[in-house]
């Protein structure tokens, strides 16, 4: 204030002056006396005047007061700003600036009991355009659809993807591309402006079919993928990423996956990345190795054929599984790279099912198998002895109703030991009408039927085993004792997997051990590599895990089963009905006698079956039966077989389903050569010492490069199960 | 004619007089804003003088001398010259409308060759000198009658209706603003100015009106800037993270996140209040706003102790058109004020501003030269 009084002060002084008329008109003049006359005629001094200069000064002092009024309020919005909010502001520029991008973990491999690789991570080689560069994307194409092959609709996708993405961004032309092709294109880079060679990863499985239905397949994240693994794992949310879908690769998922590593990027306002901050390096997923023999598993298809069957093999104490077939199977290297719709559309349209895993979800009825499980009930519950004699005349009359037996005119007198070994189903009707359904439910439960016995793999179905208040429940009807009855030789309503037949007959055979199936040997942990190490330094790493597999011996990883429950099952109990199945397959007459195994010492027991698809009529039985080959092929009947060996020590157990196979003796001789096969196996390792073959590393793996192909393969439902229908009839 | 005779008869002795009685504080201060200016736009352009640092060096030469040149011409020129420099200004808005470049949606730049000149900075100055010269003129009756207010309004709307229809709000509102500063201290009585509030106060609605939908938009988003946070609010949101990233120091000169990577848009000109508190935090902001204090401070004492009635108003005109642009660029940019088009005098990239504002400084400077120069209504001594 003082400051501005001052001014005043000098400028009232400067008024003295005033009358001299000292103003001057010229250009950069000095005061030259040119009286000018006013053209409003007044230029006087007046008093008012004087008061208006008064009157300026005080009102300019007015708006200076108040504009430093308006300054003062910037200097405290400055400070607001700057100092009391600073912190997040600072917060919120960091969230603008600093990106994460997320680095895939190479995937966990799958290696079998040996070493061999099943599933591994492949070079995927892409050519990648970014529009920026490209400038002209269409003649981009042209040029590029000289030299390697462009579809139509990989052009319509590129241009597509181009108009959704910012121009900075890569957009995938073309993947897969062999070494021929990689070649081809960087040649000519030069003269393709935007083209780029990138280098992906793709699931590999060398074996393809073989291990389709135990492995599953990878695809990306579908969203009801995201809701059922909890979607906390970043990785889920990339699109690039992969999980497993199915099988295996779906069961171990969590530890096969790895944990994301993260790279702390710099991105300027439209998402360009300047500069990378920091960097945490993904850490790889657990190998995996199974207990599978892929040599063995390879050795079960050629067995089967392209019959629609299952094959399980399974030793019978550490519950390991050797051999799981599912026939027909698909090749899970189709859905890597995302699956075609006409691959698709063959695969759900096949009505052998090539997608469903018919050795843990198919169900069916068992048939004569059940017949051990009967025996066992009748033992356990005193309702026969090993010396029951029963007479077969070829039918069995409950009542109003009669239950024939396959064999028209009758086995004659029976005992267990040959009821077994020529299935005879009088026998059994009348045993399981003694022990009543509750007590051979209970059994058929110890045996691992009526739920699923757990094996380390998704969507295991549990069949049935039916109970009278299961009837009452969806049949509004009573349990009848002819429900009992045709239980006792595996009809009525009884349903199982191929699984739960051999895990029943490792079950019998391994003493009583409530033995569960495994797929898994052992997981092998992966390091996470070290800062700055090339990407072929992890391919090394990851090559160093195969002293881990090779270290573990067989014999103690199949021991290391030993600690089951014990199911109380009698010895002798279990003694007498091995010698019926032993007699089965090795005694003229028995059901399997010519798949029997006539090596020393690698003699196999087993049981036949078949099971009814369709329900014979009473007037089809009058006008006699139609021999099963003169039906349609989805009309016959199933064929079972479930068999261990060696009989002195058994090792193994198998069940082998053929779908419409119609008897149980077509299924045997599948059973018979591969567990002749695995035991030969066995004695060829016994006599290398457990030497094992060294894991053949020939450099097809990826370089762990923490990316994954952009493809999406299409989330597939899968077709239900078939169940096959079961009829309340007995046919053996 | 007697303009020319004058040229030729003025010794020249006189001049080397007026360039030491030239207010040389002022031109410091100019120089320095100037200086800071083109720090910040070499921090734009990530230290290159290309594309803004040796174009505004170069406009800033231009402008120093045009500056020295208006500071020792004989104050009498521009009081004559007022009304010319006023209808030059008016012709050149015009042309503006009918074929000036559009930028950023505005038709506001007239390209003429060698540089791109925006015709509203120069009616700045031409308003200034016209309004002062109307209220000297007036001599002792202006300040009570209404009739007294009829031209400088009509002197205002020829103007600011052109700049409206550009579109340009935040030029025009300056406009009003500082013909009513101007009028208030010229001595308009309290009677006259309640009159006058009164008449705003039915006309806004009205006014409302007549913006555009972008000019409502914008006034709308300022009320509530999540209305639209990735649109017009978008820039406002970023200026304030980038101040208050800056803190108490700031990042550091050439430093600046949300500048160097883009987030801040058109840093150099409307936001380089921005980059330079980002980047110098509130000790450089402040530091800035002093300077500009020293220099309104400058214009008070300037107009204060000029004796001539018109050179009053001009100095006093001058400190109000750069005391408004400073105070709408620096609130627009902390979220304080609806976002507008308005450039930081002599700091922001732009020849027009620059030179223009320069020329006021001259204007300034001229009456502090000529301060003890009384002038009659009309130039009459």
């Amino acid at each position: 204030m003082k400051f501005f009084r001052r001014f005043r002060r000098r400028t009232l002084f400067g008024r003295n002056s005033f009358s001299k008329s000292n103003a001057s008109s010229g250009f950069f003049g000095s005061p030259s006396s040119r009286p000018r006359r006013s053209r409003r005629g007044t230029n006087f001094v007046t008093a008012r005047d004087g008061m208006r200069e008064e009157q300026f000064t005080r009102r300019a002092i007015m708006i200076g007061g108040f504009q430093a009024l308006l300054f003062s309020s910037l200097a405290a919005r400055l400070f607001y700003l700057s100092v009391i909010d600073s912190s997040r502001y600072s917060t919120l520029a960091d969230v603008n600036r600093v990106g994460l991008k997320l680095l895939i973990p190479p995937r966990g491999r799958i290696f079998d009991r040996y070493g061999e690789k099943l599933a591994i991570n492949r070079l995927n080689y892409r050519v990648m355009l970014v529009r920026e560069q490209a400038g002209d994307v269409a003649a981009t194409l042209d040029a590029l659809s000289l030299l390697i092959e462009v579809t139509d609709s990989d052009r319509q996708r590129v241009l597509h993807e181009i108009e959704n993405k910012r121009s900075f961004v890569p957009v995938m032309v073309r993947e897969n591309l062999n070494w021929e092709e990689v070649s081809r294109v960087e040649l000519n880079v030069p003269d393709l402006p935007g083209l780029t060679i990138d280098v992906g990863q793709l699931r590999h499985f060398p074996h393809t079919f073989a291990v389709g239905h135990i492995l599953g397949y990878v695809g990306a994240v579908s969203e009801s993928d995201q809701a059922a693994l909890g979607g906390d794992d970043p990785l889920l949310e990339l699109p690039d990423f992969r999980i497993g879908k199915n099988g295996v690769e779906r069961y171990y998922d969590p530890q096969l996956r790895g944990t994301a590593g993260a790279s702390r990027i710099e991105v300027n306002s439209v998402g360009r990345a300047v500069r990378e901050l920091s960097r945490i390096e993904a850490v790889p997923g657990h190998d995996l190795q199974l207990n599978i023999d892929i040599g063995l598993q390879e050795y079960g298809n050629l067995l089967v054929g392209d019959q629609s069957a299952s094959v399980v093999l399974m030793d019978v104490k550490s519950g390991g599984i050797l051999t799981m077939i599912s026939a027909p199977a698909f090749d899970p290297n189709v859905f890597s790279s995302g699956v075609s719709p006409q691959v698709w559309n063959e695969l759900i349209s096949n009505p052998k099912h090539p997608l469903t895993n018919k050795s843990t979800s198919g169900l069916y009825a068992p048939g004569s198998t059940f017949k051990i499980v009967t025996a066992m009930a009748g033992l356990e519950n005193g309702a026969i002895t090993e010396s029951t004699e029963m007479a077969c005349p070829g039918h069995y009359d409950l009542g109003d109703s009669r239950f024939h037996c396959w064999r028209r005119g009758g086995h004659g007198i029976v005992n267990l030991q040959r009821a077994l070994k020529e299935s005879c189903d009088v026998f059994f009707y009348e045993t399981a009408r003694r022990v009543g359904i509750d007590k051979l439910g209970e059994t058929a439960r110890k045996f691992g039927f009526g739920k699923a016995v757990g094996i380390d793999m998704p969507s295991e179905r549990g069949g049935l085993v039916p109970t009278r208040n299961w009837k009452q429940a969806n049949y509004g009807i009573q349990w009848m004792q002819g429900d009992s009855v045709t239980a006792g030789i595996g009809q009525s309503f009884l349903q199982v997997t191929p699984l739960q037949l051999a895990v029943m007959m490792a079950r019998l055979v391994n003493g009583g051990k409530a033995v569960t199936p495994r797929l898994k040997r052992q997981l092998i942990p992966n390091q996470a590599k070290n800062g700055g190490a090339s990407p072929n330094h992890i391919g090394k790493e990851m090559v160093g895990q195969y002293d881990a597999l090779k270290s573990t011996k067989i014999s103690e990883a199949d021991k290391a089963g030993g600690q089951f429950a014990d199911l109380g099952f009698d010895p002798n109990h279990v003694q007498a009905v091995m010698r019926g199945l032993i007699a089965a397959t090795n005694e003229p007459n028995g059901t399997a006698y010519a798949a029997r195994i006539t090596d020393a010492g690698m003699e196999m027991g087993g049981k036949t079956g078949s099971a009814q698809v369709r329900r014979i009529s009473k007037y089809e039985r009058e006008r006699g039966i139609r021999p099963q080959e003169s039906i349609p092929w989805e009309q016959r009947d199933n064929a079972l077989f479930v068999a261990f060996a060696p009989i002195d020590a058994p090792r193994y157990a198998c069940s082998v389903v053929v779908e419409h196979g119609i008897h149980g003796s077509w299924a045997a001789p599948i059973a018979r050569d591969l567990l002749r096969q695995a035991m030969l196996r066995d004695k060829l390792l016994a006599g290398l010492g457990h030497e094992q073959p060294t894991p053949n590393n020939d450099g097809d793996d990826a370089n762990p490069k923490p990316v994954t192909p952009p493809v999406a393969a299409p989330a597939p439902a899968f077709s239900p199960p078939i169940s096959a229908p079961n009829g309340n009839d007995a046919v053996e | 004619m007697s303009l020319v005779l004058s040229l030729i008869s003025q010794p020249s002795q006189s001049l080397r007089h007026k360039l030491l009685l030239l207010p040389w504080g002022l031109v410091v201060i100019v120089t320095g804003l100037a200086a800071i200016g083109i720090a910040m736009l070499l921090s734009a352009s990530g230290g290159n003088f290309d594309p803004w640092a040796l174009k505004q060096i170069i406009r800033f030469a231009v402008g120093f001398a045009l500056m020295i040149t208006v500071a020792v011409t004989n104050i009498k020129f521009w009081l004559r010259t007022a009304w010319l420099i006023y209808g030059v200004g008016l012709f050149l808005l015009v042309a503006v409308k009918l074929q000036g470049s559009v930028e950023m949606g505005a038709q506001r730049w007239l390209d003429l060759g060698i540089m791109k000149l925006q015709p509203s900075e120069l009616m700045k100055l031409g308003f200034v000198l016209v309004v002062a010269r109307y209220v000297d003129s007036r001599g002792a009756d202006f300040s009570g009658r209404l009739l007294s207010l009829v031209v400088p309004i009509f002197l205002l709307l020829l103007p600011i209706s052109l700049i409206i229809i550009q579109p340009d709000l935040g030029t025009a509102v300056i406009f009003v603003i500082a013909t009513f500063l101007l009028l208030f201290v010229a001595g308009l009585s309290w009677r006259i100015i309640g009159t006058l509030s009164a008449m705003v106060t039915v006309a806004a609605p009205f006014a409302w009106h007549f913006l555009h939908d972008y000019q409502k938009e914008r006034i709308l988003v300022f009320l509530d800037p999540s209305r639209d946070p990735l649109g017009t609010g978008y820039n406002i949101i970023q200026s304030k993270i980038a101040l208050g990233s800056g803190g108490l120091t700031g990042k550091g000169y050439m430093l600046g996140t949300q500048s160097h990577l883009n987030f801040l848009p058109e840093k150099q000109t409307d936001f380089i209040f921005t980059m330079l508190g980002e980047e110098f935090g509130l000790l450089g902001g402040l530091a800035l706003l002093l300077i500009y204090a020293v220099l309104f401070v400058y214009g008070f004492s300037i107009a204060t102790r000029a004796a001539s009635r018109f050179g009053r108003l001009v100095a006093l005109g001058v400190t109000f058109f750069l005391f408004l642009n400073v105070f709408v660029n620096v609130a627009m940019v902390m979220g304080m004020i609806p976002a507008k088009g308005v450039p930081l005098p002599f700091v922001s990239y732009g020849g027009s501003s620059l030179v223009v504002m320069m020329i006021g400084i001259g204007l300034m400077m001229c009456v502090w030269v000529h301060k003890d120069v009384r002038l009659g209504p009309g130039g009459v001594e």
